[in-house]
């Protein structure tokens, strides 16, 4: 009967957080929305809304507003949601998978990889002025990533057995050498090219059109069905590898589920946004801290803290220098890493 | 009666002027683009912002990019950021009625941003040369109904340019120069073909010591030596990131080259050197007797 309590509590304290989380989404969406070198009431935002479905709410807004609502905000909040949770859920499974806390989304060497594709492209004099050509760049960064977790897994894979530690570091490995091949390619590069490198090597949203979140929108919103189905079976990982066959979880099928599925995700975000860092990393931590390491939990959880903390990073990102713009892969490094260092200094004082 | 007439005069004229705003400009791309409102233009790149006050329409321009220093009224205008790596919010949010740039403004999926809120964006082509320099002026005189004006400008470029011919064809030998992009010690770049740098070269009766590549490379001591160049030349910016003069001759390579045994260190403004625009024809005029000593300026010129 306490053991049942105690789930219980567990249970409820769980759903109020979610709820939280929930809360906390939707405020960052409205003001996400909102705020920025255009500034839009939150009603405005609900009158612009309507009258994209044709309703008129009698709320008066500016067709300026509209434009920038309809054309740049909205598609770019929309993929920052779903890259943000992405990020976090593909940073959480493989840390459940690898059951180690440095795992990031970017070990299995697909944003390395996806980044190295994006570069040559630009380096190797491929145009990309031209205006027709919007697409080439993350089609070519989505295959180098996919082409780069495949290198990596066949490194790491004996008679279809995927070996873990291996992959970890073959992993590092892969990702190292693709870095050196980026860093041959920007040493040869021109001023302009620099610019496009920049893109691709921090992060950025700005680029988010209705297109180019149409492209990347079915990889990553089918992520966020698939990923969470794994709770179980991570929970059982986490008691290793071996146990978790004991308990009947096809480990050699959910891994291999993980890595395709988180390729794909990672893949499609790194191909519209470029690199993005530490979302992946520190959100599930954050949430350990604060949800326990029960995936059931978890997983919901990294969907709804990293899309709006990766909203947040890039509100930070486009106004703070406004009317110019920070790569948002400053923005998440510079302020994540000194937070995640406050709240490891935290638990850790509460743990003693 | 007299004031009647005067009103309707007058109202005459401002329909007449208000028509003849009304342009079409082909842009980079051949497309045909109808510019009717000219009143607050944001202008992207140092060249294009240049041709705007030098023909004049300076007050019409809102906003700027970073690359845009010339002329000095320019730094009171708001800037949009570079103008490689824009961000379309911040340029709506200047309220342009018309965006005028080149090719070099990007990244594309902001200019495709712009275009998509309905702002009227006018993207030239921004190749190195003559020619190009020529036809982004009188496409500009276009846009603003002063075309004499940008007739006048791109004439004026010609004959600077044909001055410059007449002074450098005096001298038989042309000096090997070697251009060098630099952003500290650490950042040195050489320039090949098909560059601003090899177009100002030549223009200035010059030819540039390195053919083998086109575009930037990294600068290495055995390619400086082995181009042998008469001369090198900086921006000036550039050439103060190194530490001036001294700083470039103690770059290796450099001290065993002609340029560096007659400490032939040359150095131009960076806008002014490399941006093909309005100053274009003045610009090749001052190279050509940096880059030929041999050459005496006379006063006035």
């Amino acid at each position: 009967m306490i053991l049942t309590r105690q789930t219980q509590t567990r249970i409820s304290r769980a759903a109020l957080i979610l709820t939280g989380l929930l809360g906390f989404l939707i405020c960052t969406i409205i003001f996400s929305i909102g705020i920025g070198a255009v500034k839009i009431e939150p009603l405005q935002v609900l009158g612009i809304l309507a009258r994209a479905i044709g309703l008129d709410l009698g709320i008066a807004f500016e067709s300026q507003q509209q434009a920038v609502m309809l054309i740049i905000r909205l598609p770019r909040v929309l993929l920052g949601i779903l890259v943000g949770a992405a990020l976090a859920l593909s940073g959480a499974v493989m840390q459940g998978l690898f059951r180690n806390p440095l795992a990031d989304p970017g070990l299995i060497g697909v944003s390395s990889g996806a980044a190295l594709a994006a570069v040559a492209m630009i380096v190797l004099g491929v145009t990309v002025f031209n205006a027709n050509n919007l697409l080439a760049l993350p089609v070519a960064a989505f295959a180098g990533g996919l082409a780069t977790t495949l290198l990596v897994y066949r490194v790491s894979s004996q008679n279809g057995r995927v070996m873990v530690g291996t992959m970890l570091l073959a992993g590092i490995a892969i990702a190292a050498l693709s870095g050196a091949a980026t860093g041959l390619l920007t040493f040869v590069a021109t001023d302009a090219q620099l610019r496009s490198i920049t893109f691709w090597s921090l992060g950025s949203l700005g680029g988010a059109t209705w297109e180019t979140l149409g492209v990347a929108a079915p990889f990553l919103v089918l992520t966020l069905f698939i990923m969470p189905r794994f709770s179980r079976a991570l929970n059982a990982f986490t008691l290793g590898e071996a146990e978790a066959g004991h308990l009947g979880v096809d480990i050699e099928r959910i891994k291999l589920a993980a890595i395709v599925v988180t390729a794909l995700a990672v893949g499609a975000a790194v191909s519209v946004v470029g690199i993005i860092g530490f979302v992946g990393l520190i959100v599930p931590h954050l949430l350990r801290i604060s949800l326990g390491a029960d995936h059931r939990f978890l997983l919901p959880g990294c969907i709804l803290l990293g899309s709006s903390l990766l909203l947040c990073a890039d509100l930070i990102a486009r106004t703070i220098v406004a009317p110019a713009e920070l790569p948002i892969g400053i923005v998440t490094a510079l302020l994540g890493a000194p937070f995640f260092l406050w709240m490891l200094i935290k638990s850790r004082r509460v743990g003693a | 009666m007299k004031n009647r007439l005067l009103a309707v005069f007058s109202s005459l004229a401002l329909v007449s002027l208000a028509l003849a705003q009304t342009v079409t400009v082909t842009d980079a791309e051949g497309k045909q683009i109808s510019i009717s409102d000219t009143s607050r233009v944001l202008t992207l790149g140092g060249p294009v912002t240049e041709i705007v006050f030098a023909l004049g329409q300076g007050e019409k321009v809102i906003a700027t990019d970073t690359s845009s220093y010339f002329p000095a009224a320019v730094s009171a205008l708001p800037k949009v950021g570079y103008q490689r790596s824009l961000s379309a919010e911040g340029i709506v949010a200047q309220k342009p009625s018309l965006i005028l740039g080149t090719t070099e403004a990007g990244p594309p999926a902001a200019i495709k941003q712009l275009r998509e809120t309905g702002i009227t964006t006018l993207i030239l082509a921004a190749d190195p040369s003559v020619q190009v320099a020529n036809n982004k002026i009188i496409a500009i005189g276009k846009v603003f109904g002063v075309q004499p004006r940008a007739e006048a400008l791109a004439r004026g470029i010609d004959l600077d340019l044909a001055q410059a011919k007449a002074y450098f064809t005096q001298i038989k030998k042309k000096p090997k120069v070697l251009f060098v992009y630099a952003r500290g010690a650490g950042t040195l770049l050489a320039s090949g073909t098909g560059s601003a740098a090899d177009g100002m070269i030549k223009l200035a009766g010059a030819v540039n010591a390195i053919t083998g590549y086109e575009g930037y490379k990294p600068l290495t001591s055995e390619a400086v030596v082995a181009a042998a160049p008469d001369a090198v030349l900086f921006l000036t910016e550039g050439l103060k990131s190194i530490g001036g003069v001294e700083g470039a001759l103690k770059l290796p390579g450099i001290a065993l080259t002609p340029a560096g045994k007659n400490k032939r260190i040359v150095d131009m403004d960076d806008l002014y050197t490399l941006s093909f625009g309005p100053r274009l024809g003045k610009a090749v005029i001052d190279l050509t007797f940096l880059l030929h000593p041999e050459l005496k300026r006379p006063s006035g010129l």
